[in-house]
């Protein structure tokens, strides 16, 4: 098989029980002249559109969202997705991943600009009939209009499908009215164009309708008072007796719940990518401050405990970004085969998609709490101008809490996962029982002590990754055959399991990231992402260990138990070296250069 | 209207400065590479005029093959095609000759380029461009406006303003705010690769000066508080330590 088929061939969640090569994943690095100016361009629109407004911004003048996103479009910002067509760009997914992860810096309008570009516009893109297409997206490409999503209701949150809206044919069968009430909807005070998911009747699943704002029985709560993301505009939203031509049905009836997890998947990879740009700005900001900083006499950047501080951030954004964007060019492998196979481009796209739900659950837990992990160790560098608002950390603080919540919260992410990684399983398109059963037999052999010199680079590394996969079909395996279907309602094991897929993810990409390096640009230029990709690995290996434990410790016992816990110790042997010399290294080089610069 | 733009390929004002080879070369390794301000600036108006009297936007730079994406940019910003002069630019003078030699035959209306570099800052290059040429050239223009055969222009001079008349074709050296600063579009991103890009030959490699090394300003020093009660401190610090009274 060629490189080319290989990569085509990739599957969603198959990196748990296949060994990857730095020759199949993309990298940042090798983004394209034309990328790299368009993120410029986006970063030179953040520094001179968003940045001066910001503070007004979230001092509650909304409709400066508005008219951001109006300039954002000018620019082309807003069809980066859409094709050329409908006035887009027609660009490819993970262009549009890096647009996000810029854009991530931009505070508040982060979430304007992902609400309107992602779940307001492609629900229309991907769903809508030509007419649909044709009437709305030019207008959300350009900015002309506004999008928003409106599915959550106050009590159907996580539980989508349990809305209580509801659409009803009219008598000459030309409209349905709805009736209903949304919440948490951001975009609501500017937004022209609503897209509202409803049950028709007393069907059991919801169907999507496009709303134009201007229609009537469509009124808005005043805006709502939030923890962060306070210039982002987010409102409640009634429907009432809404007459809503029945051509703005979108796609089927009752097939709302389908548009909803497929553009939710969509949404969850560009929000781990979009929190890449806040983790840079907060680990340039923090890396500043550190080295302004004088107490005892001397420049703070030089202590110890800041050095890790910071080694960790860079550490921990540079396996995000090598996790998006190796999941984002997997998606376009996957689109690109699918349509050279015949499929419709749109079809392609979402199955596409589709076939990495996985990674993009991972993308949304990893990135957002890499995020919120940066933004709580850069208040902790600020010290006590941290805790001011005078100072950009407190914003950055609050702004990154949501993240962890909104488009499916971290805990609904973590058991997703888990549950398409095994059905999957069963359904034969992943074949992880073969490779369990292998690390069952392995459990019950003789140990394999052989210690022989590998030279090859990263091989010890990738041994322990592979360790690392077993321990997770381990785990993984055993409580899927000991709890059968009890499992899905033992979510603190869920938990454990999704934490260990996470890492594993997450420490291949990136010790595949840094091989990919050294092969572009030598050795000598790429110490440091050695330094960060064997670090973030020892790291995985403890957090893997400890969520290991403690679901053996939760499903098993006696013998087995034991077993369980000499495999996992087994499998989650790594090398010593020298963590606190080779953090500091890292964190030498941010300071050196003021900030991020791998 | 043809105009002509000259660029120049310069650090980002954040980067960090360093030498090599015994302080006789800039160290560019890290360095993010931008158009030059002061020729954004000129640019910017350039594309303005060519959507108010449809002029064509010629963009020039003397430079290797690492200015290209610098280049590039300049088309995705409107500009219609480029020149690259293939030449390192190593002084003022050269610069100015190569592109003399361009224009003399271009037939342009208009040679817009920033008022200086902002790496050497000779703030020389429109000056001999005008003396080559046998143009006129003014700067700093912060204002142009086209009509007919005439130009209107604004410039700074000491302690004030100065609006003037000019022929076509002159120089200029530009500097905001002549033209609102453009960030270039995604679509102008995409056609930038189609536009046509030509790589010239320099004329000759005459130079009038010689580089000898580079040296960093000092470090500043750290800044002393003063209570502003404590006027006598000050004094005896301005006086005995910075010794400035």
């Amino acid at each position: 098989m060629d490189a080319v088929e290989k990569k085509e061939a990739i599957k969603g969640g198959e990196f748990l029980i296949r060994e990857s090569e730095a020759g199949e994943i993309f990298i940042p690095e090798e983004f394209s002249e034309e990328q790299k100016m368009m993120a410029q361009a986006t970063q030179d629109f953040i520094d001179h559109e968003v940045t001066p407004v910001i503070e007004r911004l979230e001092k509650g003048e909304y409709e400066l969202g508005e008219h951001l996103l109006k300039k954002a479009g000018e620019l082309g910002l807003l069809g980066i997705s859409i094709p050329e067509a409908y006035g887009g760009l027609g660009m490819n997914f993970n262009t549009s991943l890096l647009i996000a992860d810029i854009l991530g810096s931009a505070g508040s309008f982060s979430t304007t600009y992902g609400a309107h570009t992602g779940i307001g516009t492609l629900p229309i893109l991907y769903y809508g009939t030509e007419e649909q297409k044709q009437k709305y997206l030019p207008k959300l490409a350009s900015g002309e209009w506004v999008g928003c999503y409106c599915l959550t209701e106050p009590d159907a949150g996580s539980d989508a499908n349990s809305g209580k809206s509801r659409a009803v044919l009219s008598e000459d069968g030309k409209h349905y009215i709805l009736n209903g009430q949304k919440m948490w909807i951001s975009n609501a005070g500017y937004a022209d164009c609503l897209i509202v998911f409803a049950k028709i009747d007393d069907d059991a699943r919801l169907s999507a309708f496009i709303l134009e704002r201007t229609w009537d029985g469509i009124t808005m709560n005043d805006e709502e008072i939030k923890l962060g993301i306070k210039g982002s505009s987010t409102r409640q939203v009634f429907f009432n007796d809404v007459k809503v031509p029945v051509e703005n049905l979108l796609s089927a009836r009752e097939n709302g719940f389908k548009i909803a997890v497929n553009i939710l998947n969509i949404g969850r990879i560009k929000l781990g990518a979009g929190g890449i740009g806040g983790m840079k700005e907060v680990i340039d900001l923090s890396t500043q401050y550190a080295i302004d900083r004088k107490q005892f006499g001397i420049s703070i950047s030089k202590f110890g405990a800041i050095k890790h501080k910071l080694a960790t951030m860079a550490i921990k954004t540079f396996a995000t970004e090598s996790l998006n964007y190796r999941a984002g060019q997997n998606i376009d492998d996957k689109i690109a085969a699918l349509i050279a196979d015949g499929m419709e481009e749109n079809e392609a796209k979402l199955k596409g998609i589709a076939q990495f739900a996985i990674e993009c659950s991972i993308s949304k837990v990893h990135g957002s709490e890499v995020l919120s992990y940066c933004v709580d160790e850069g208040v902790q560098v600020y010290g006590g101008m941290g805790f001011s608002e005078d100072a950009p950390m407190a914003r950055a603080f609050r702004d990154a809490r949501i993240t962890r919540i909104y488009e499916g919260t971290n805990e609904i992410n973590r058991m997703l996962m888990i549950d398409m990684l095994l059905k999957r399983a069963m359904k034969g398109e992943l074949d992880l029982m073969g490779p369990a059963m292998a690390v069952q037999k392995e459990l019950t052999s003789i140990p394999d002590f052989s210690n022989q010199e590998d030279n090859e680079l990263f091989a010890a590394e990738k041994k322990v990754l592979n360790n690392l996969k077993k321990a997770g079909l381990m785990v993984a395996g055993a409580a899927a055959q000991k709890l059968m279907e009890k499992l899905s309602h033992e979510q603190e094991i869920l938990m454990n399991l999704a934490d260990i897929l996470i890492e594993i993810y997450a420490a291949e990409s990136t010790i595949l990231r840094a091989e990919k390096l050294i092969q572009l640009k030598g050795e000598e230029a790429s110490q440091r992402q050695v330094d960060m990709a064997k670090i973030y690995l020892h790291d995985a290996v403890s957090i893997v260990q400890n969520a290991g434990k403690e679901a053996i410790y939760a499903f098993a016992e006696g013998d087995e138990m034991r077993v369980m816990l000499m495999g996992l110790k087994r499998f989650t042997k790594i090398d010593p070296m020298n963590l606190k010399e080779a953090r500091r290294r890292v964190a030498d080089h941010l300071i050196e250069n003021k900030g991020y610069a791998f | 209207m043809k105009i002509l733009v000259c660029i120049t390929h310069v650090p980002d004002t954040t980067s960090k400065i360093s030498f090599t080879e015994n302080n006789t070369k800039f160290d560019i390794s890290g360095v993010q590479f931008i158009i030059g301000p002061y020729d954004d600036y000129a640019l910017a108006r350039a594309v303005e005029l060519k959507e108010t009297h449809s002029a064509s936007v010629t963009v020039l730079n003397v430079g290797g093959a690492e200015t290209e994406p610098t280049i590039r940019k300049a088309l995705a910003i409107g500009a219609d095609e480029a020149i690259r002069i293939n030449a390192e630019p190593t002084d003022s003078f050269f610069v100015a000759k190569q592109i003399a030699d361009v224009a003399k035959d271009g037939g342009y209306d208009l040679i817009l380029m920033g008022r200086e570099s902002i790496d050497f800052n000779g703030g020389q290059v429109h000056g001999m461009v005008g003396e080559l040429l046998d143009l006129p050239s003014v700067s700093p223009v912060m204002q142009l406006d086209i009509e007919g055969n005439t130009a209107k222009i604004s410039r700074e001079i000491e302690g004030g303003k100065e609006s003037l008349e000019i022929g076509l074709p002159f120089v200029a050296g530009c500097q905001e705010p002549i033209a609102e600063w453009k960030i270039p579009n995604m679509r102008g991103i995409m056609s930038a690769r189609t536009k046509p890009l030509n790589v010239i030959e320099p004329s000759d490699n005459e130079k009038k000066t010689a580089l000898e090394s580079f040296e960093l300003p000092a470090e500043k020093n750290a800044v002393k508080m003063v209570d502003p009660d404590n006027v006598s401190e000050l004094v005896d610090l301005l006086k005995n330590e910075a010794k400035v009274i």
